[in-house]
């Protein structure tokens, strides 16, 4: 099958599933509204969703997904807590600045995931990306290290393994 | 009985993170510190708050919705943060006193 047939079929089924949990279906004119605007979804962004064939399988992805998922969740918690806990301190122990990482990362989908998750995590706010160089320019709470190996070392790389099993 | 104690429990951490992100608003130094705390605390309690809508109301259509929520502040919120800071950046407005480090200013001067 071509990978757009196959993209737009998937888009398809995800919108239509969105749209009955959404609903509380009484009528059957509901459940043909939501598949009108399904394919009208369809249309429009279906080719947006699977843009390359993978060589590993669906299931292992979605079970990389699922990883990754618990694992920002318990980094997430652990950063509501520290910046809690800074911003309850007296004294404010702050040390901020701008640092740069490297990522590895190459699809567009996987950098936003990541830094999306570097900005929802531990004192560390993305800025800016610079695409030619894979550059992530980050704003920290507590500046730890200078140097930008170290700093790909403990921003970038907790989840940039996982999220290349997923996307890569 | 025991969903809806627990879906409480949920809606209040997320109002007591509501209530630390609007505090680190106020105490924080600059306009970057600030936005830590308005990303971090802000969406994980909108997050909570959202998520005990979601068990006091089970799988409904109205559950469904909170969840759906969830989701679009995750995306959206980093998103938001990051135009913000790197207006910010770039209209000029100059890091606390305090900042050790600035990479971003020094390679856009390189450029």
């Amino acid at each position: 099958m071509k990978v757009e047939t196959k993209s737009r079929i998937t888009v398809f089924i995800l919108a239509a599933l969105v749209w009955f949990a959404l609903t509380d279906i009484k009528d059957f004119q509901e459940v043909i509204a939501g598949l009108v605007l399904a394919a009208v979804v369809t249309l429009l962004a279906g080719k947006f969703f699977i843009t390359t064939t993978k060589q590993r399988g669906v299931p292992h992805r979605i079970i990389a997904a699922v990883r990754y998922f618990f694992n920002f969740l318990w980094e997430m918690i652990k950063a509501n807590v520290h910046v809690a806990f800074i911003v309850l301190h007296p004294m404010l122990p702050i040390k901020p600045g701008i640092v740069k990482i490297k990522t590895k990362l190459t699809k567009d989908s996987a950098i936003t995931i990541l830094t999306n998750s570097i900005t929802l995590t531990p004192g560390t706010l993305t800025v800016d990306i610079n695409p030619d160089s894979k550059e992530i320019y980050i704003h920290c709470i507590e500046v730890h290290a200078t140097t930008v190996d170290e700093n790909t070392q403990q921003i970038g790389q907790r989840f940039e393994h996982i999220l290349a099993e997923v996307f890569e | 009985m025991i969903r809806e104690t627990l879906g409480m429990v949920f809606i209040f951490i997320g109002i007591a993170f509501d209530f630390l992100g609007v505090l680190g608003l106020v105490r924080l130094p600059d306009v970057y510190n600030r936005l830590q705390a308005a990303t971090k605390c802000v969406t994980f309690g909108s997050a909570g708050i959202l998520f005990g809508v979601f068990l006091i109301n089970g799988f409904t259509s109205f559950g469904f919705k909170a969840l759906l929520g969830i989701m679009f502040i995750f995306l959206s919120s980093p998103v938001a943060a990051h135009a913000i800071a790197r207006a910010a950046h770039r209209g000029g407005i100059p890091l606390t006193r305090e900042s050790v480090i600035d990479e971003y200013a020094k390679d856009k001067e390189l450029k």
